[in-house]
């Protein structure tokens, strides 16, 4: 028994390695660079609103990015005729399904749903591909009905992948060039980072003045700690 | 101003007596014993967490609609444009974990130091209520911010009840007020989460609290203080509950508070574990998700529910050792048969069982927030298994020990070796 449990501890994990998906890049994002989520915002709204809403975020909700409500107005509000409406997209959810098989889903907490590694990875992981609908596939979501709406920034890749023979070693991934893109690499990447830090700062708005609200709470419960603690030691002291 | 406020105490007190009657009985006359430990901390932290829940619940409760179509995104509307509407809900869904946290360490010190045994058997039934109520009320909670996890975790666990032999798919069809979880069952979740489940709560909390009273407080050496008492006619190891537990209550209490205002302001999702990522994408009733995971507090349970291997291609023999699992709890009193009560007394037997216990519970309640897969499967292939997840045969081991725990007790607990119990209380 306990030689068919030690068995059973340590035999799966090479087969669990080799089931993962596409490794995931970590984002470097940063909350703290208002210019960077500043810039995810632009892009944003230009290249994602289109077909996504971000519907329980308000235009206005942006002032707190340091935009003042002339800027919101005249660079990023298309879709709205008052600051205070959401962020809605244009397209009918109706028409999208019709479209792409599938409605594209609401942006407003997706960075709480798949994660900054996981939207980091995917935006920049499509690839061409003639066998599905859209002409374009993705490696960490395959077969997904969405095609690459940042690909003339990007430019085409292409993608190879070298399947491992029987639970030996490694996917591989082999990346190449189809076409070149309006960027650099880098810049792509920038550029995927900013929009990143803008989707991580719309599914929770208020996390900045959380964390700060944060410290002071701790600081004052721990003062509150200190009183309390003597307060308790007064009272016991004659019990033995 | 003195004199006045004498006066006024000394009007309201003739004319309602049992207010200060109920003071010294509960509070300034209730003599507990003097060497409490750390693990007597999470009673009054448990109601603590109970009023939190309250009043955090209320105020979300104004801004909240219980709404199939507008539920999600009122939630969301609370994150972002309620005034404080954040700290609410962060306040709220910590709480919830945290109350479970704080129940488990409670439950936990009562197998420690034998809580639950003679003369305080009710007082433990009444705690093993409150246990399966908050798991209702936790249960009914989730499913109302209708996300993906609300939605597919409360089809699960209704149609758990489907099992049930012949009353089974009407029980579930009752239960959810449609044939799928839907606007209907929202509505119903809703009004149970915020009046009837809080409701049984308090009232049992008071019950436990009153049983309590009458036969007095254990302690970590498991003596009973009342048998000693001193010429003033009060137990000579215990000491007032106020001012003595009040101030070491309130710093437990502080100090309780300062990890829970980490958590909500710093890591308020916790890995996930308190708040389920797949939760922040909206219920959709056509999409099933590929790995559904209940809340960490449930997944012990749901760790035993998915370990026993369904009977005529039916899940109820899981269900019934789900139910087993938790219903057993109201036995523990006439399952142990040692003659002492607290863990610094007995042999090795009964601390070799609940050490084994521990690891076992710990070890389903991971493996319930994991899918079957997370451990592999076995590399040969036998007659007996029917499935080659290891991680399943891990939970199918950990379940029969969990079982073997309560099952065996009356023969461990007879056998087991133990200490002479002292006079009076150590320090």
């Amino acid at each position: 028994m306990r030689k068919l449990l030690l068995v059973g501890l340590f035999a799966p994990l090479a087969v669990f390695a080799s089931e993962a998906g596409y490794p995931l890049d970590p984002s470097p994002h940063n909350p703290r660079d208002l210019v960077s989520v500043q810039a995810g915002a632009r892009t944003f709204v230009n290249y994602c609103l289109g077909c996504h809403g971000a519907q329980y975020m308000r235009y206005q909700g942006l002032a707190a990015l340091d935009l003042s409500e002339a800027q919101i107005r005249d660079n990023l509000m298309f879709t709205a005729e008052k600051i205070g409406e959401p962020m809605r997209s244009t397209m009918s959810a109706k028409d999208a399904k019709q479209w792409f098989g599938v409605a594209p889903p609401d942006l407003s907490v997706i960075a709480r749903s798949r994660g900054a590694d996981w939207l980091y990875t995917y935006l920049r992981t499509f690839y061409r591909d003639p066998k599905t609908a859209t002409g374009w596939n993705n490696a960490v979501y395959p077969n997904v009905g969405m095609p690459h709406a940042l690909w003339m920034l990007q430019g085409e890749k292409r993608l190879e992948v070298e399947t491992p023979e029987e639970g030996h070693g490694h996917v591989a991934y082999k990346w190449s060039d189809a076409s070149k893109g309006a960027l650099s690499a880098a810049e792509y990447d920038a550029t995927v980072r900013d929009l990143v830090n803008f989707l991580v700062y719309v599914s929770e708005p208020h996390a900045a003045s959380r964390r700060a609200i944060g410290v002071i709470t701790l600081f004052f419960l721990g003062v509150v700690f200190i009183f309390a603690y003597l307060l308790k030691k007064e009272f016991w002291k004659d019990v033995h | 101003m003195g004199a006045q406020l004498r006066a006024l105490w000394g009007w309201f007190d003739s004319r309602m007596p049992s207010v200060a009657s109920e003071w010294r009985k509960h509070a300034a006359e209730y003599y507990a014993p003097k060497n409490f430990n750390f693990w007597y901390f999470f009673g009054a932290l448990a109601m603590l967490v109970l009023g939190i829940q309250i009043v955090s619940g209320i105020f979300l409760t104004m801004n909240y609609k219980p709404d199939a179509t507008l539920a999600f995104g009122s939630v969301e509307y609370i994150m972002r444009d309620v005034p404080g509407g954040w700290i609410l809900r962060y306040i709220h869904s910590t709480g919830a974990s945290a109350f479970f946290i704080v129940v488990y360490l409670h439950m936990f010190r009562g197998l420690l130091y034998g809580s639950y045994k003679q003369p305080r058997e009710l007082v433990w039934i009444f705690g093993v209520l409150i246990y399966l109520t908050l798991m209702g009320e936790a249960f009914f909670g989730y499913l109302l911010p209708w996300g993906q996890m609300s939605y597919w975790g409360a089809q699960v666990i209704v149609n758990l009840f489907g099992t049930v032999p012949v009353i089974g798919p009407d029980l579930a069809l009752w239960i959810r007020g449609d044939y799928v979880v839907s606007d209907a069952t929202l509505n119903r979740f809703f009004a149970l989460h915020v009046i009837a489940f809080p409701l049984v709560l308090l009232g049992l909390v008071v019950a436990h609290i009153l049983a309590l009273h009458d036969v007095g407080s254990n302690n970590p050496d498991g003596i009973e203080i009342k048998k000693l008492k001193g010429p003033d006619g009060h137990p000579l190891d215990g000491v007032p509950f106020h001012p003595y537990y009040t101030v070491k209550d309130f710093m437990g209490a502080v100090l309780f508070l300062i990890i829970f205002c980490f958590i909500m302001f710093f890591v308020p999702e916790v890995g996930g574990y308190f708040l389920e990522y797949n939760n922040f994408i909206p219920a959709d009733p056509l999409k099933t998700p590929p790995h559904i995971a209940p809340v960490w507090y449930f997944t012990p349970y749901y760790s035993i529910l998915r370990a026993v291997p369904p009977l005529f291609h039916s899940q109820f023999p899981g269900v019934l050792a789900m139910g087993v699992a938790t219903m057993i709890l109201f036995f523990l009193p006439w399952l142990d048969r040692s003659p002492v009560k607290s863990i610094r007394y007995r042999g090795t037997l009964y601390k070799g069982a609940l050490a084994m216990f521990v690891v076992v519970f710990l070890v389903l309640g991971y493996l319930g927030t994991e899918p079957t897969t997370v451990w592999g499967q076995f590399g040969f292939d036998a007659f007996f298994l029917d499935t080659k997840d290891v991680a399943t045969w891990v939970a199918r081991v950990c379940t029969v020990l969990y079982f073997a725990f309560f099952f065996l007790m009356p023969w461990y607990t007879a056998r087991d070796k133990v200490l002479p119990v002292p006079e009076r209380v150590t320090s």
